[in-house]
Protein backbone atom coordinates (compact mmCIF):
# COMPACT_ATOMS: atom_id res chain seq x y z
CA UNK A 1 0.00 0.00 0.00
CA UNK A 2 1.23 3.50 -0.92
CA UNK A 3 1.79 5.93 1.95
CA UNK A 4 1.42 9.70 1.59
CA UNK A 5 0.87 12.57 4.03
CA UNK A 6 -0.94 15.89 3.83
CA UNK A 7 -1.98 18.54 6.30
CA UNK A 8 -5.56 18.75 5.00
CA UNK A 9 -7.46 16.20 2.92
CA UNK A 10 -10.74 17.23 1.27
CA UNK A 11 -12.99 14.41 0.04
CA UNK A 12 -15.23 15.35 -2.89
CA UNK A 13 -15.10 18.19 -5.42
CA UNK A 14 -18.72 19.36 -5.81
CA UNK A 15 -20.31 22.53 -4.46
CA UNK A 16 -18.96 21.77 -0.97
CA UNK A 17 -15.51 20.33 -1.72
CA UNK A 18 -14.76 22.77 -4.53
CA UNK A 19 -15.60 25.73 -2.28
CA UNK A 20 -13.56 24.42 0.64
CA UNK A 21 -10.58 23.81 -1.68
CA UNK A 22 -10.72 27.35 -3.05
CA UNK A 23 -11.10 28.94 0.36
CA UNK A 24 -8.30 26.91 1.98
CA UNK A 25 -5.88 27.35 -0.95
CA UNK A 26 -4.30 30.52 0.53
CA UNK A 27 -2.91 28.28 3.30
CA UNK A 28 -0.71 26.57 0.69
CA UNK A 29 1.47 29.66 0.42
CA UNK A 30 2.31 29.12 4.12
CA UNK A 31 3.50 25.60 3.34
CA UNK A 32 0.28 23.78 4.20
CA UNK A 33 -0.17 20.72 1.98
CA UNK A 34 -3.74 20.17 0.81
CA UNK A 35 -5.07 17.28 -1.29
CA UNK A 36 -8.58 16.96 -2.73
CA UNK A 37 -9.69 13.41 -3.55
CA UNK A 38 -12.43 12.97 -6.17
CA UNK A 39 -13.93 9.60 -7.07
CA UNK A 40 -14.80 10.44 -10.67
CA UNK A 41 -12.66 11.47 -13.62
CA UNK A 42 -11.62 14.89 -14.88
CA UNK A 43 -13.17 15.18 -18.33
CA UNK A 44 -11.66 17.04 -21.23
CA UNK A 45 -13.86 19.57 -23.01
CA UNK A 46 -14.26 17.23 -25.98
CA UNK A 47 -15.49 14.39 -23.73
CA UNK A 48 -18.89 16.09 -23.22
CA UNK A 49 -20.76 14.46 -26.10
CA UNK A 50 -24.32 15.12 -24.91
CA UNK A 51 -25.22 11.46 -25.52
CA UNK A 52 -27.61 10.47 -22.76
CA UNK A 53 -26.59 6.99 -21.69
CA UNK A 54 -22.90 7.51 -22.34
CA UNK A 55 -22.66 10.70 -20.25
CA UNK A 56 -24.89 9.33 -17.49
CA UNK A 57 -22.57 6.33 -17.10
CA UNK A 58 -19.59 8.65 -16.67
CA UNK A 59 -21.05 11.50 -14.64
CA UNK A 60 -23.64 9.91 -12.34
CA UNK A 61 -23.30 7.44 -9.50
CA UNK A 62 -24.59 4.06 -10.75
CA UNK A 63 -25.20 5.67 -14.13
CA UNK A 64 -28.04 7.68 -12.58
CA UNK A 65 -29.84 4.54 -11.41
CA UNK A 66 -29.09 4.59 -7.67
CA UNK A 67 -32.28 3.30 -6.01
CA UNK A 68 -33.63 3.73 -2.51
CA UNK A 69 -33.90 0.53 -0.44
CA UNK A 70 -37.53 -0.21 -1.34
CA UNK A 71 -37.10 0.81 -4.98
CA UNK A 72 -39.48 3.75 -4.64
CA UNK A 73 -37.14 6.42 -5.97
CA UNK A 74 -34.01 7.00 -8.07
CA UNK A 75 -31.36 9.33 -6.64
CA UNK A 76 -29.14 11.41 -8.94
CA UNK A 77 -25.60 12.00 -7.65
CA UNK A 78 -22.98 13.58 -9.85
CA UNK A 79 -19.39 12.39 -9.91
CA UNK A 80 -16.25 13.70 -11.56
CA UNK A 81 -14.09 16.84 -11.27
CA UNK A 82 -16.84 19.24 -10.12
CA UNK A 83 -19.22 16.65 -8.64
CA UNK A 84 -22.90 17.42 -9.12
CA UNK A 85 -22.09 20.95 -10.28
CA UNK A 86 -21.09 19.40 -13.63
CA UNK A 87 -24.62 18.11 -14.20
CA UNK A 88 -27.04 20.56 -12.61
CA UNK A 89 -28.76 23.23 -14.70
CA UNK A 90 -27.01 26.08 -12.93
CA UNK A 91 -30.17 27.47 -11.33
CA UNK A 92 -29.01 29.67 -8.47
CA UNK A 93 -31.40 30.60 -5.67
CA UNK A 94 -30.60 31.87 -2.17
CA UNK A 95 -32.10 30.01 0.79
CA UNK A 96 -35.25 31.74 2.07
CA UNK A 97 -35.10 33.39 5.49
CA UNK A 98 -37.93 31.16 6.78
CA UNK A 99 -35.82 28.05 6.05
CA UNK A 100 -32.69 29.21 7.87
CA UNK A 101 -34.83 30.31 10.81
CA UNK A 102 -36.65 26.96 10.86
CA UNK A 103 -33.30 25.15 10.86
CA UNK A 104 -32.62 26.92 14.15
CA UNK A 105 -28.91 26.06 14.22
CA UNK A 106 -27.22 27.93 17.08
CA UNK A 107 -24.74 30.43 15.63
CA UNK A 108 -26.05 30.26 12.06
CA UNK A 109 -28.13 33.27 11.06
CA UNK A 110 -29.90 34.17 7.84
CA UNK A 111 -27.91 37.36 7.28
CA UNK A 112 -24.63 35.47 7.33
CA UNK A 113 -25.84 32.68 5.04
CA UNK A 114 -27.20 35.29 2.64
CA UNK A 115 -23.99 37.33 2.67
CA UNK A 116 -21.93 34.25 1.85
CA UNK A 117 -24.45 33.23 -0.82
CA UNK A 118 -24.10 36.60 -2.54
CA UNK A 119 -20.34 36.07 -2.71
CA UNK A 120 -20.92 33.03 -4.92
CA UNK A 121 -23.67 34.76 -6.90
CA UNK A 122 -20.94 37.22 -7.95
CA UNK A 123 -18.21 34.64 -8.37
CA UNK A 124 -20.33 32.29 -10.54
CA UNK A 125 -21.75 34.97 -12.86
CA UNK A 126 -25.33 34.36 -11.71
CA UNK A 127 -27.80 36.39 -13.78
CA UNK A 128 -31.12 36.25 -15.61
CA UNK A 129 -31.06 35.14 -19.23
CA UNK A 130 -32.40 37.63 -21.77
CA UNK A 131 -35.86 37.09 -23.25
CA UNK A 132 -34.36 36.17 -26.62
CA UNK A 133 -32.71 33.11 -24.98
CA UNK A 134 -35.96 31.67 -23.57
CA UNK A 135 -37.39 28.76 -25.56
CA UNK A 136 -41.09 27.91 -26.05
CA UNK A 137 -41.02 25.13 -23.47
CA UNK A 138 -40.32 27.84 -20.89
CA UNK A 139 -42.51 30.51 -22.49
CA UNK A 140 -45.51 28.18 -22.40
CA UNK A 141 -44.98 27.60 -18.68
CA UNK A 142 -45.07 31.38 -18.13
CA UNK A 143 -48.14 31.69 -20.35
CA UNK A 144 -50.00 28.94 -18.50
CA UNK A 145 -49.09 30.29 -15.07
CA UNK A 146 -50.12 33.85 -15.93
CA UNK A 147 -53.44 32.73 -17.37
CA UNK A 148 -54.13 30.96 -14.09
CA UNK A 149 -53.00 33.96 -12.05
CA UNK A 150 -49.93 32.20 -10.64
CA UNK A 151 -46.83 34.16 -9.60
CA UNK A 152 -44.14 32.72 -11.87
CA UNK A 153 -40.48 33.62 -11.32
CA UNK A 154 -37.40 33.46 -13.54
CA UNK A 155 -34.44 31.40 -12.39
CA UNK A 156 -31.10 33.18 -12.12
CA UNK A 157 -28.51 30.89 -13.72
CA UNK A 158 -24.73 30.70 -13.45
CA UNK A 159 -23.76 30.51 -17.10
CA UNK A 160 -21.20 32.37 -19.17
CA UNK A 161 -21.53 32.15 -22.95
CA UNK A 162 -24.49 29.73 -22.89
CA UNK A 163 -25.29 28.61 -26.45
CA UNK A 164 -28.52 26.88 -25.45
CA UNK A 165 -27.51 23.27 -26.13
CA UNK A 166 -30.15 22.17 -23.54
CA UNK A 167 -27.72 19.46 -22.40
CA UNK A 168 -26.94 20.88 -18.92
CA UNK A 169 -27.83 17.64 -17.11
CA UNK A 170 -25.30 15.72 -19.21
CA UNK A 171 -22.53 18.26 -18.59
CA UNK A 172 -22.38 21.44 -20.69
CA UNK A 173 -20.62 20.65 -23.99
CA UNK A 174 -19.69 24.35 -24.27
CA UNK A 175 -18.26 24.78 -20.75
CA UNK A 176 -20.73 27.62 -20.14
CA UNK A 177 -21.99 26.48 -16.75
CA UNK A 178 -19.95 27.96 -13.92
CA UNK A 179 -19.74 24.92 -11.66
CA UNK A 180 -16.82 24.24 -9.36
CA UNK A 181 -15.06 22.53 -12.29
CA UNK A 182 -14.93 25.92 -14.06
CA UNK A 183 -14.44 28.32 -11.13
CA UNK A 184 -13.49 27.12 -7.65
CA UNK A 185 -11.39 24.04 -8.47
CA UNK A 186 -9.15 25.81 -11.01
CA UNK A 187 -8.72 28.63 -8.45
CA UNK A 188 -7.78 26.07 -5.81
CA UNK A 189 -5.27 24.35 -8.08
CA UNK A 190 -3.66 27.67 -9.00
CA UNK A 191 -3.34 28.29 -5.26
CA UNK A 192 -1.51 25.00 -4.69
CA UNK A 193 -4.23 22.45 -3.83
CA UNK A 194 -3.51 19.05 -5.40
CA UNK A 195 -6.56 17.41 -6.99
CA UNK A 196 -6.46 13.64 -7.35
CA UNK A 197 -9.27 12.26 -9.51
CA UNK A 198 -10.40 8.63 -9.89
CA UNK A 199 -9.61 8.33 -6.17
CA UNK A 200 -12.32 6.58 -4.18
CA UNK A 201 -12.16 6.93 -0.41
CA UNK A 202 -12.93 3.56 1.16
CA UNK A 203 -12.91 4.52 4.84
CA UNK A 204 -11.22 6.57 7.53
CA UNK A 205 -9.04 4.79 10.04
CA UNK A 206 -8.67 7.60 12.53
CA UNK A 207 -6.75 10.35 10.74
CA UNK A 208 -5.68 7.97 7.99
CA UNK A 209 -7.71 8.07 4.81
CA UNK A 210 -7.80 4.71 3.02
CA UNK A 211 -8.37 5.24 -0.69
CA UNK A 212 -8.06 3.46 -4.01
CA UNK A 213 -7.04 5.07 -7.28
CA UNK A 214 -8.43 3.46 -10.43
CA UNK A 215 -6.66 3.58 -13.75
CA UNK A 216 -8.38 4.78 -16.87
CA UNK A 217 -9.98 1.86 -18.68
CA UNK A 218 -8.85 1.18 -22.24
CA UNK A 219 -10.87 3.48 -24.49
CA UNK A 220 -12.11 5.39 -21.43
CA UNK A 221 -12.54 9.14 -21.40
CA UNK A 222 -10.98 11.87 -19.28
CA UNK A 223 -7.52 12.48 -17.89
CA UNK A 224 -5.73 9.78 -15.93
CA UNK A 225 -5.37 10.36 -12.21
CA UNK A 226 -2.39 12.32 -10.91
CA UNK A 227 -1.55 9.20 -8.86
CA UNK A 228 -0.74 5.71 -10.09
CA UNK A 229 -3.50 3.10 -9.69
CA UNK A 230 -3.48 1.28 -6.37
CA UNK A 231 -4.41 1.57 -2.71
CA UNK A 232 -3.25 4.50 -0.61
CA UNK A 233 -2.96 5.31 3.09
CA UNK A 234 -3.15 9.08 3.32
CA UNK A 235 -2.17 10.59 6.66
CA UNK A 236 -4.01 13.84 7.41
CA UNK A 237 -4.13 16.35 10.24
CA UNK A 238 -7.53 17.61 9.14
CA UNK A 239 -10.14 15.79 7.03
CA UNK A 240 -13.04 17.63 5.37
CA UNK A 241 -15.74 15.30 4.06
CA UNK A 242 -17.70 16.70 1.10
CA UNK A 243 -19.11 13.60 -0.58
CA UNK A 244 -22.77 14.69 -0.52
CA UNK A 245 -25.82 13.66 1.48
CA UNK A 246 -25.48 9.95 0.72
CA UNK A 247 -21.76 9.35 0.46
CA UNK A 248 -20.64 11.55 3.38
CA UNK A 249 -22.75 9.82 6.05
CA UNK A 250 -22.01 6.43 4.45
CA UNK A 251 -18.25 7.08 4.61
CA UNK A 252 -18.43 8.08 8.26
CA UNK A 253 -20.67 5.11 9.09
CA UNK A 254 -18.14 2.63 7.70
CA UNK A 255 -15.17 4.35 9.33
CA UNK A 256 -13.63 3.94 12.72
CA UNK A 257 -14.35 7.19 14.55
CA UNK A 258 -13.49 7.98 18.16
CA UNK A 259 -16.94 9.38 18.90
CA UNK A 260 -20.45 7.94 19.04
CA UNK A 261 -22.68 9.81 16.59
CA UNK A 262 -26.23 8.55 17.05
CA UNK A 263 -27.66 11.04 14.49
CA UNK A 264 -25.27 10.01 11.71
CA UNK A 265 -27.31 9.18 8.58
CA UNK A 266 -30.54 10.57 10.01
CA UNK A 267 -32.43 13.58 8.69
CA UNK A 268 -32.21 12.69 4.99
CA UNK A 269 -34.46 14.75 2.69
CA UNK A 270 -34.34 15.01 -1.10
CA UNK A 271 -37.23 16.95 -2.76
CA UNK A 272 -38.84 13.89 -4.45
CA UNK A 273 -39.67 14.88 -8.01
CA UNK A 274 -41.86 13.87 -10.93
CA UNK A 275 -41.34 14.73 -14.59
CA UNK A 276 -44.61 15.60 -16.34
CA UNK A 277 -45.20 16.11 -20.05
CA UNK A 278 -47.91 17.95 -21.96
CA UNK A 279 -48.36 17.59 -25.71
CA UNK A 280 -49.10 20.58 -27.94
CA UNK A 281 -50.56 20.55 -31.44
CA UNK A 282 -47.36 21.79 -33.05
CA UNK A 283 -43.64 21.38 -32.56
CA UNK A 284 -42.18 23.82 -30.03
CA UNK A 285 -38.58 24.74 -29.26
CA UNK A 286 -37.84 22.42 -26.37
CA UNK A 287 -34.45 20.77 -26.89
CA UNK A 288 -32.77 24.03 -27.80
CA UNK A 289 -32.23 26.77 -25.21
CA UNK A 290 -31.61 26.64 -21.47
CA UNK A 291 -33.97 23.96 -20.12
CA UNK A 292 -34.85 25.43 -16.73
CA UNK A 293 -35.64 29.14 -16.85
CA UNK A 294 -38.77 29.54 -14.67
CA UNK A 295 -40.28 28.25 -11.47
CA UNK A 296 -43.42 28.58 -9.36
CA UNK A 297 -42.96 28.49 -5.60
CA UNK A 298 -46.12 30.19 -4.33
CA UNK A 299 -47.48 26.85 -3.11
CA UNK A 300 -44.49 25.86 -0.95
CA UNK A 301 -45.96 27.05 2.34
CA UNK A 302 -49.57 26.00 1.67
CA UNK A 303 -49.16 22.73 -0.27
CA UNK A 304 -45.47 21.81 -0.03
CA UNK A 305 -44.53 21.73 -3.73
CA UNK A 306 -42.53 23.70 -6.29
CA UNK A 307 -42.91 23.54 -10.07
CA UNK A 308 -39.96 24.12 -12.40
CA UNK A 309 -39.59 24.03 -16.14
CA UNK A 310 -37.38 21.22 -17.39
CA UNK A 311 -36.39 19.32 -20.51
CA UNK A 312 -35.09 15.80 -20.28
CA UNK A 313 -33.73 13.29 -22.73
CA UNK A 314 -35.53 10.41 -24.43
CA UNK A 315 -34.67 7.58 -22.02
CA UNK A 316 -35.24 9.72 -18.90
CA UNK A 317 -38.55 10.92 -20.31
CA UNK A 318 -39.67 7.42 -21.30
CA UNK A 319 -38.77 6.05 -17.87
CA UNK A 320 -40.60 8.90 -16.13
CA UNK A 321 -43.92 8.27 -17.85
CA UNK A 322 -46.17 5.54 -16.50
CA UNK A 323 -47.39 2.61 -18.53
CA UNK A 324 -46.16 1.03 -21.75
CA UNK A 325 -47.39 0.19 -25.22
CA UNK A 326 -49.30 2.45 -27.61
CA UNK A 327 -50.30 5.17 -25.12
CA UNK A 328 -46.72 5.56 -23.92
CA UNK A 329 -45.25 5.42 -27.43
CA UNK A 330 -47.67 8.08 -28.69
CA UNK A 331 -46.24 10.63 -26.26
CA UNK A 332 -42.66 9.66 -27.09
CA UNK A 333 -43.29 9.98 -30.82
CA UNK A 334 -44.57 13.52 -30.19
CA UNK A 335 -41.25 14.50 -28.57
CA UNK A 336 -40.79 17.80 -30.48
CA UNK A 337 -44.29 18.87 -29.34
CA UNK A 338 -43.70 18.13 -25.64
CA UNK A 339 -43.69 20.70 -22.87
CA UNK A 340 -42.18 19.49 -19.58
CA UNK A 341 -42.66 20.48 -15.95
CA UNK A 342 -40.85 19.13 -12.89
CA UNK A 343 -42.90 18.75 -9.69
CA UNK A 344 -40.80 18.81 -6.51
CA UNK A 345 -42.15 18.02 -3.05
CA UNK A 346 -40.57 19.92 -0.16
CA UNK A 347 -40.17 16.97 2.15
CA UNK A 348 -39.13 17.28 5.77
CA UNK A 349 -37.12 15.16 8.18
CA UNK A 350 -38.85 11.87 9.05
CA UNK A 351 -37.52 9.36 11.62
CA UNK A 352 -37.29 6.46 9.13
CA UNK A 353 -35.78 8.34 6.18
CA UNK A 354 -32.05 7.91 6.55
CA UNK A 355 -28.75 6.65 5.17
CA UNK A 356 -27.19 3.43 6.44
CA UNK A 357 -24.52 1.08 5.10
CA UNK A 358 -24.84 -2.60 4.25
CA UNK A 359 -22.42 -5.31 5.35
CA UNK A 360 -20.08 -4.36 2.50
CA UNK A 361 -20.08 -0.72 3.65
CA UNK A 362 -22.16 0.42 0.66
CA UNK A 363 -24.65 3.23 1.11
CA UNK A 364 -28.30 2.28 1.54
CA UNK A 365 -30.95 5.02 1.52
CA UNK A 366 -34.18 4.26 3.33
CA UNK A 367 -36.98 6.51 2.20
CA UNK A 368 -40.76 6.31 2.39
CA UNK A 369 -43.14 8.92 1.08
CA UNK A 370 -44.89 10.56 4.03
CA UNK A 371 -48.61 11.40 3.68
CA UNK A 372 -47.57 15.07 3.33
CA UNK A 373 -45.20 14.25 0.45
CA UNK A 374 -47.85 12.18 -1.35
CA UNK A 375 -50.32 15.03 -1.00
CA UNK A 376 -47.75 17.58 -2.19
CA UNK A 377 -46.88 15.48 -5.25
CA UNK A 378 -50.57 14.98 -6.09
CA UNK A 379 -51.33 18.70 -5.76
CA UNK A 380 -48.21 19.50 -7.80
CA UNK A 381 -49.32 17.13 -10.56
CA UNK A 382 -52.79 18.71 -10.67
CA UNK A 383 -51.34 22.23 -10.81
CA UNK A 384 -48.80 21.28 -13.51
CA UNK A 385 -51.52 19.69 -15.65
CA UNK A 386 -53.63 22.85 -15.31
CA UNK A 387 -50.65 24.88 -16.50
CA UNK A 388 -50.20 22.59 -19.54
CA UNK A 389 -53.85 23.05 -20.51
CA UNK A 390 -53.86 26.80 -19.81
CA UNK A 391 -50.86 27.02 -22.15
CA UNK A 392 -52.79 25.23 -24.90
CA UNK A 393 -51.66 21.60 -24.58
CA UNK A 394 -54.03 19.09 -26.19
CA UNK A 395 -53.31 16.42 -23.61
CA UNK A 396 -51.09 15.72 -20.64
CA UNK A 397 -49.44 12.63 -19.20
CA UNK A 398 -50.56 12.38 -15.58
CA UNK A 399 -48.61 9.53 -13.97
CA UNK A 400 -50.65 9.20 -10.77
CA UNK A 401 -53.91 8.17 -12.43
CA UNK A 402 -55.67 5.01 -13.59
CA UNK A 403 -55.31 6.22 -17.18
CA UNK A 404 -52.32 8.56 -17.43
CA UNK A 405 -53.32 10.11 -20.77
CA UNK A 406 -55.59 13.04 -19.94
CA UNK A 407 -57.08 15.11 -22.82
CA UNK A 408 -57.58 18.86 -22.34
CA UNK A 409 -61.37 18.40 -22.07
CA UNK A 410 -60.74 16.98 -18.62
CA UNK A 411 -58.88 20.05 -17.36
CA UNK A 412 -61.64 20.77 -14.84
CA UNK A 413 -61.72 17.19 -13.52
CA UNK A 414 -58.07 16.81 -12.54
CA UNK A 415 -58.93 16.65 -8.84
CA UNK A 416 -60.92 13.48 -9.50
CA UNK A 417 -58.35 11.97 -11.90
CA UNK A 418 -55.16 12.30 -9.86
CA UNK A 419 -54.97 9.68 -7.13
CA UNK A 420 -52.24 9.95 -4.49
CA UNK A 421 -52.44 6.23 -3.71
CA UNK A 422 -50.28 5.72 -6.83
CA UNK A 423 -47.30 7.17 -4.94
CA UNK A 424 -46.16 3.74 -3.82
CA UNK A 425 -43.04 1.80 -4.81
CA UNK A 426 -43.09 0.70 -8.45
CA UNK A 427 -46.20 2.59 -9.59
CA UNK A 428 -44.84 6.02 -10.47
CA UNK A 429 -41.28 6.96 -11.40
CA UNK A 430 -40.07 9.38 -8.75
CA UNK A 431 -36.52 10.69 -8.75
CA UNK A 432 -34.57 13.15 -6.62
CA UNK A 433 -31.48 15.26 -7.21
CA UNK A 434 -31.52 17.61 -4.20
CA UNK A 435 -30.10 15.20 -1.63
CA UNK A 436 -29.73 16.76 1.81
CA UNK A 437 -29.03 15.85 5.44
CA UNK A 438 -27.39 12.85 7.06
CA UNK A 439 -24.68 14.84 8.89
CA UNK A 440 -26.94 17.62 10.14
CA UNK A 441 -25.71 20.65 12.05
CA UNK A 442 -26.87 21.34 15.59
CA UNK A 443 -25.81 21.74 19.17
CA UNK A 444 -24.71 18.36 20.53
CA UNK A 445 -24.26 14.75 19.41
CA UNK A 446 -27.74 14.02 20.74
CA UNK A 447 -29.41 16.22 18.13
CA UNK A 448 -26.86 16.45 15.30
CA UNK A 449 -23.59 15.26 13.79
CA UNK A 450 -21.71 18.57 13.57
CA UNK A 451 -21.79 22.04 15.05
CA UNK A 452 -22.58 25.10 12.94
CA UNK A 453 -19.01 25.11 11.56
CA UNK A 454 -19.33 21.57 10.22
CA UNK A 455 -17.05 20.36 13.03
CA UNK A 456 -18.00 16.75 13.86
CA UNK A 457 -18.95 16.43 17.54
CA UNK A 458 -16.16 14.82 19.53
CA UNK A 459 -13.71 14.47 16.60
CA UNK A 460 -11.44 17.55 16.56
CA UNK A 461 -9.80 16.78 13.19
CA UNK A 462 -12.97 15.98 11.22
CA UNK A 463 -15.27 18.39 9.34
CA UNK A 464 -18.20 18.05 6.95
CA UNK A 465 -18.94 20.64 4.26
CA UNK A 466 -21.73 19.68 1.87
CA UNK A 467 -25.52 19.29 1.64
CA UNK A 468 -25.42 16.61 4.32
CA UNK A 469 -25.08 19.47 6.84
CA UNK A 470 -28.65 20.66 6.19
CA UNK A 471 -30.76 19.93 9.30
CA UNK A 472 -33.89 19.87 7.09
CA UNK A 473 -34.92 20.50 3.50
CA UNK A 474 -33.79 23.86 2.09
CA UNK A 475 -36.94 24.00 -0.12
CA UNK A 476 -35.03 25.41 -3.11
CA UNK A 477 -32.26 24.25 -5.47
CA UNK A 478 -29.52 23.77 -2.91
CA UNK A 479 -26.10 24.46 -4.44
CA UNK A 480 -25.63 28.11 -3.43
CA UNK A 481 -26.55 27.26 0.17
CA UNK A 482 -24.04 24.39 0.11
CA UNK A 483 -21.37 26.84 -1.04
CA UNK A 484 -22.33 29.35 1.65
CA UNK A 485 -22.03 26.71 4.38
CA UNK A 486 -18.78 25.32 2.92
CA UNK A 487 -17.41 28.86 2.90
CA UNK A 488 -18.25 29.11 6.60
CA UNK A 489 -16.58 25.77 7.37
CA UNK A 490 -13.45 26.77 5.43
CA UNK A 491 -13.24 30.13 7.18
CA UNK A 492 -13.35 28.39 10.55
CA UNK A 493 -10.58 25.97 9.51
CA UNK A 494 -8.46 28.89 8.27
CA UNK A 495 -8.97 30.78 11.53
CA UNK A 496 -8.14 27.73 13.62
CA UNK A 497 -5.42 26.43 11.31
CA UNK A 498 -2.63 26.99 13.77
CA UNK A 499 -4.20 24.86 16.49
CA UNK A 500 -5.78 22.32 14.15
CA UNK A 501 -2.58 21.69 12.19
CA UNK A 502 -0.20 21.82 15.15
CA UNK A 503 -2.27 19.56 17.37
CA UNK A 504 -2.76 17.08 14.55
CA UNK A 505 -0.56 14.02 14.35
CA UNK A 506 2.69 15.00 12.66
CA UNK A 507 3.79 12.86 9.74
CA UNK A 508 6.77 12.82 7.53
CA UNK B 1 -29.18 -8.32 -9.70
CA UNK B 2 -28.82 -10.59 -12.75
CA UNK B 3 -30.36 -13.45 -10.77
CA UNK B 4 -33.35 -11.29 -9.79
CA UNK B 5 -33.92 -10.27 -13.40
CA UNK B 6 -33.78 -13.90 -14.55
CA UNK B 7 -36.27 -14.88 -11.83
CA UNK B 8 -38.65 -12.10 -12.81
CA UNK B 9 -38.47 -13.07 -16.49
CA UNK B 10 -39.30 -16.67 -15.55
CA UNK B 11 -42.27 -15.46 -13.50
CA UNK B 12 -43.50 -13.36 -16.41
CA UNK B 13 -43.21 -16.37 -18.71
CA UNK B 14 -45.03 -18.85 -16.47
CA UNK B 15 -47.45 -16.87 -14.25
CA UNK B 16 -49.90 -16.40 -17.18
CA UNK B 17 -50.46 -20.18 -17.17
CA UNK B 18 -52.54 -19.70 -13.98
CA UNK B 19 -54.81 -17.16 -15.66
CA UNK B 20 -54.69 -17.83 -19.40
CA UNK B 21 -53.60 -21.47 -19.47
CA UNK B 22 -50.59 -20.59 -21.61
CA UNK B 23 -47.13 -19.09 -21.03
CA UNK B 24 -46.50 -15.43 -21.85
CA UNK B 25 -44.80 -16.03 -25.20
CA UNK B 26 -47.84 -17.98 -26.44
CA UNK B 27 -50.30 -15.15 -25.66
CA UNK B 28 -51.65 -12.67 -28.20
CA UNK B 29 -50.71 -8.99 -27.80
CA UNK B 30 -53.89 -8.03 -25.99
CA UNK B 31 -53.50 -10.75 -23.34
CA UNK B 32 -49.80 -9.88 -22.93
CA UNK B 33 -50.68 -6.22 -22.30
CA UNK B 34 -53.43 -7.24 -19.87
CA UNK B 35 -51.04 -9.47 -17.94
CA UNK B 36 -48.28 -6.82 -17.80
CA UNK B 37 -50.77 -4.17 -16.65
CA UNK B 38 -51.70 -6.56 -13.84
CA UNK B 39 -48.05 -6.73 -12.77
CA UNK B 40 -47.74 -2.94 -12.94
CA UNK B 41 -50.73 -2.51 -10.61
CA UNK B 42 -50.05 -5.57 -8.44
CA UNK B 43 -50.80 -5.33 -4.73
CA UNK B 44 -47.49 -7.10 -4.09
CA UNK B 45 -44.78 -4.44 -3.70
CA UNK B 46 -41.96 -6.67 -4.92
CA UNK B 47 -43.80 -7.61 -8.11
CA UNK B 48 -44.63 -3.99 -8.86
CA UNK B 49 -41.08 -2.80 -8.17
CA UNK B 50 -39.65 -5.70 -10.16
CA UNK B 51 -41.84 -4.86 -13.12
CA UNK B 52 -40.87 -1.18 -12.83
CA UNK B 53 -37.19 -2.17 -12.95
CA UNK B 54 -37.67 -4.43 -15.96
CA UNK B 55 -39.68 -1.76 -17.77
CA UNK B 56 -36.89 0.75 -17.06
CA UNK B 57 -34.32 -1.61 -18.59
CA UNK B 58 -36.49 -2.02 -21.68
CA UNK B 59 -36.84 1.77 -22.02
CA UNK B 60 -33.07 2.09 -21.61
CA UNK B 61 -32.44 -0.54 -24.26
CA UNK B 62 -34.73 1.20 -26.74
CA UNK B 63 -34.74 4.96 -26.06
CA UNK B 64 -31.12 4.98 -24.87
CA UNK B 65 -29.99 4.43 -28.47
CA UNK B 66 -29.12 7.58 -30.45
CA UNK B 67 -31.01 6.08 -33.44
CA UNK B 68 -34.24 5.83 -31.41
CA UNK B 69 -33.79 9.40 -30.17
CA UNK B 70 -33.41 10.65 -33.73
CA UNK B 71 -36.44 8.65 -34.84
CA UNK B 72 -38.73 10.48 -32.41
CA UNK B 73 -37.36 13.82 -33.59
CA UNK B 74 -34.96 14.51 -30.73
CA UNK B 75 -31.94 16.16 -32.36
CA UNK B 76 -30.12 18.45 -29.92
CA UNK B 77 -27.00 20.23 -31.10
CA UNK B 78 -24.12 21.45 -28.98
CA UNK B 79 -24.32 24.82 -30.76
CA UNK B 80 -27.89 25.22 -29.52
CA UNK B 81 -29.63 28.31 -30.96
CA UNK B 82 -26.97 28.83 -33.63
CA UNK B 83 -27.69 25.40 -35.11
CA UNK B 84 -31.35 26.36 -35.63
CA UNK B 85 -30.50 29.41 -37.79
Amino acid sequence: MNEVAYDIVIIGSGAGGGTVAQELAPLCSDGVRIALLEKGPRLRDSDFTGREVEMAQILYEDGGGFLTADGSMTLAMGRGYGGSTIVYTGTSIAAPQRVIERWNVPGLGFDEVNRRTQKFVQQNNVHLLGEDRINENNQLFVKGCRRLGYRVEQFPVNVKGCLGSSLCNLGCPNQAKQGTHRVQLPNAERGGVEVITRCKVLRLEGQTVIARVDGRAAGGVGDPSAWAPGEYRIQAKVVVVCGGAVNSPALLLRSRLPSALPRLGHGFTCHPALILVGEHNRPITNFVGHPKSYYLDQFVESDGFILETCMYFPFTTAKSMSGFGDGHAAFMQAFPKLQMILVLACDHVEPDNRVTVDRHGLAVVHYRFSPEVKRALAQGVITAARIFFAAGARRAHVPAAANPTVPSEYADSLDQIVDESYFRPGSVTVSAAHLQGGCGMGMTAADSVTDSHGHVHGVPWLFVADASLFPDSVEINPYLTIMALADRVAQYIRQEARSLLNSGVAHA
Amino acid sequence: MHRQIRLLLRLIQWLPVLRFGRPFTSLDNSSRAQFLAGLQNSRVDRLRVGFWGLRTLVMLGYYGRPAAAAKIGYNPHRSGWEATR
